[in-house]
């Protein structure tokens, strides 16, 4: 049966007035000055920002990799699981995002801080302390840490669906465990691949809390500066709105080239 | 001469503290179309997975062609499979499906080519080399299935219920095609169903199994006629199977009566269990029967009937080209080497 339309419409207002309407006002800021008149100086006036705007990509991209690689066999270990520690495995997952963002990021301040938890613990073996904040390593760990999850949870239930008896059947026709992933798992996989690299990599590229907070100020990512523009003594929005309209389509465009070339090895199962 | 390809020694399989399998030790001769056959959950599974290297013994040896190969991963064991669900890739088209072992082994492009042809050829699947496995019906999948494994020349091939899924037509002419394939390729085929009648089609030898152990292990025909234990006897085809005392060496009490049988090397006054063929019991006028009953139910089955007849409190099976009335008196007669005298088994 035919689901009538007008049940889209509850939808499609509020898409009208949160994501429309606000896009709107980005786009009509990013292309006028303080007066109101349109100019391109916003979009050029990026240029000085390009290095932030590289180091964000960077690090996304890094964050994106790592959670890949720790997410892969994750999610496979739980998907191979019986069902009662199937479920376990995936509540433990949620639990830490039932907590506070904000609160998750304070926990590693606390850990990696000079005087912090890790650096004390190896204090008491005479090692350290190291530096641990306010570095970049600290802002890819951080986003490492927020983000898994939305990596792990694609890839587990796409990998849950793929049949134990196909996993056994590439094993009987000679795969070892390497051939099994690239021949199988990860064809197999690649719906999943795709959700959670877009899931980790779109929070992780225009993120300001982790850097702020993690990267201590030498660490700046273009949300930081967008961030700024909106509320920091340098209060500029239409810089703002031209810094975000950039990030967008940068963002964009990245994607469609990566499902581009996801697609091409893209299965149904 | 004989070889034996694969056997299976003192084989024990636990899983949550129980055992499926207990202590099984099967030799399987090369070149042969061996059954596994039983109920399901008596273990036949299992030890067609023990032989793919999928489920691991407790306990016990597996040798093949003489050597240990119990601590073997499957995708080092010269065997394939056939799986239940016919486990295709549904990444990969027709022809990269078949191709796939041939892919692992890095063979040349052109010596892929000829092999995947010769054996879609072989199960009659020429022509879908393109095709993805979605488009295909359950029979051409298991089509694919079976070329998939066989292309790797393995010694063995391991079938898993391979028909199960199947229409009672396709299945029988799929039985056939599997027996051909078999002897055409000279390879041993190790087949796990619980239809008895695939069984005797197409096996050389059958292994019958019940709760983790092996009952009997011989030829479709001596499993029929000469089956070990009444489970063997019921299982293999419907069977009548009577309480009896055997009084001495060719004589048997059963059903108020004592009958001649070829029977012997039984202790005086055993209990055995009488097991009677529904096809072997011969409908008679009352007065001439030994054994006299009212006819309950009559059944139309296509090449006979299927009579249930109460004689003192047994409900007797017949099969018979006459019908019968419900609620007649007719007599039965058996004639001696019909007549199938086994030991109690102790499962029960």
């Amino acid at each position: 049966m035919k689901a009538p339309r007008s049940l889209a419409i509850p939808y499609a207002v509020w898409v009208l007035i949160f994501t429309v309407v606000p896009l709107a006002l980005v786009i009509g800021f990013a292309f006028s000055d303080t007066d109101g008149k349109i100019t391109l100086e916003n979009i050029f006036a990026m240029s000085d920002y390009m290095a932030v705007l590289f180091r964000s990509i960077l690090f996304a991209i890094a964050a994106t990799v790592i959670c890949l690689v720790i997410a892969f066999p994750a999610a496979y270990i739980i998907s191979r699981a019986n069902a009662i520690n199937r479920s376990t495995l995936v509540v433990l997952l949620m639990v830490p995002m039932w907590i506070n963002f904000l609160l998750r990021t304070y926990a590693w301040m606390t850990l990696l801080e000079q005087n912090g938890v890790i650096n004390r613990l190896l204090g008491l073996i005479d090692l350290g302390p190291y530096q641990l904040i306010n570095n970049s390593g600290a802002v890819i760990l951080g986003m490492v840490y927020n983000y898994l999850p939305f990596m792990i949870l694609p890839l587990y239930s796409v990998m849950v669906k793929i049949d134990q008896s196909i996993i056994e059947a590439a094993q009987d026709l000679g795969s070892n465990k390497i051939r099994l992933v690239r021949k199988v798992l990860l064809p197999l996989s690649m719906p999943g691949i795709s959700t959670g690299v877009i899931a980790v990599f779109v929070p992780s590229v225009s993120t300001f809390i982790i850097s702020r907070m993690l990267g201590g100020g030498t660490n700046d990512l273009i949300g930081d500066i967008i961030e700024m523009q909106f509320s920091g003594n340098s209060y500029n929005p239409h810089l703002g709105s031209a810094m975000a309209l950039v990030l967008m389509i940068i963002v964009l465009f990245m994607m469609s080239l990566f499902n581009q070339f996801g697609s091409e090895e893209d299965v149904q199962l | 001469m004989e070889n034996t390809i694969i056997s299976l020694r003192n084989a024990v399989v636990e899983y949550d503290g129980e055992q499926i399998l207990k202590s099984i030790s099967l030799d399987i001769i090369d070149k042969q179309f061996v059954t596994l056959l039983g109920p399901s959950g008596c273990g036949k599974t299992t030890t067609l997975r023990i032989i793919g290297g999928f489920a691991e013994m407790a306990s016990g040896e597996l040798f093949f062609n003489g050597v240990n190969i119990k601590n073997l991963p499957p995708h080092k064991r010269q065997v394939n499979t056939v799986f239940q669900k016919y486990a295709l890739f549904p990444h990969l088209n027709i022809y990269e499906n078949v191709a796939f072992g041939l892919r692992i082994q890095k063979l040349p492009e052109d010596e892929i080519k000829s092999r995947v042809e010769e054996m879609l050829e072989l199960v009659n699947m020429r022509g879908y080399e393109k095709r993805s496995i979605n488009s295909l019906s359950g029979g051409q999948q298991q089509r694919i299935a079976i070329a998939r494994a066989l292309v790797n020349r393995p010694k063995v091939l391991l079938l898993d219920e391979p028909l199960g899924a199947l229409d009672l037509k396709l299945r029988k002419d799929m039985q056939i095609e599997l027996k051909r394939m078999q002897r055409e390729l000279e390879i041993t085929f190790i087949y796990v169903t619980h239809d008895q009648e695939e069984a005797l089609t197409m096996s050389d030898t059958v292994v019958v199994m019940r709760d983790g152990m092996i009952q009997q292990i011989g030829t479709p025909q001596d499993i029929y006629n000469e089956p070990k234990n009444a489970f063997v006897a019921d299982f293999i085809g419907e069977s009548n199977i009577i309480d009896g005392i055997m009084r001495r060496d060719f004589l048997v009490e059963f059903a108020g009566d004592e009958f001649e049988c070829v029977d012997k090397g039984f202790a005086k006054d055993e209990l055995v269990d009488v097991v009677i063929r529904p096809e072997d019991i011969k409908v008679v006028p009352q007065e001439q029967g030994r054994i006299v009953g009212v006819v309950e139910n009559v059944v139309f089955k296509g090449v006979h009937y299927e009579i249930t007849v109460d004689a003192l409190g047994y409900k007797w099976i017949i099969q018979s080209t006459r019908s019968e009335s419900v609620g007649s008196i007719i007599g039965m007669n058996v004639t001696p080497e019909d007549i199938h005298i086994m030991h109690k088994s102790e499962a029960e």
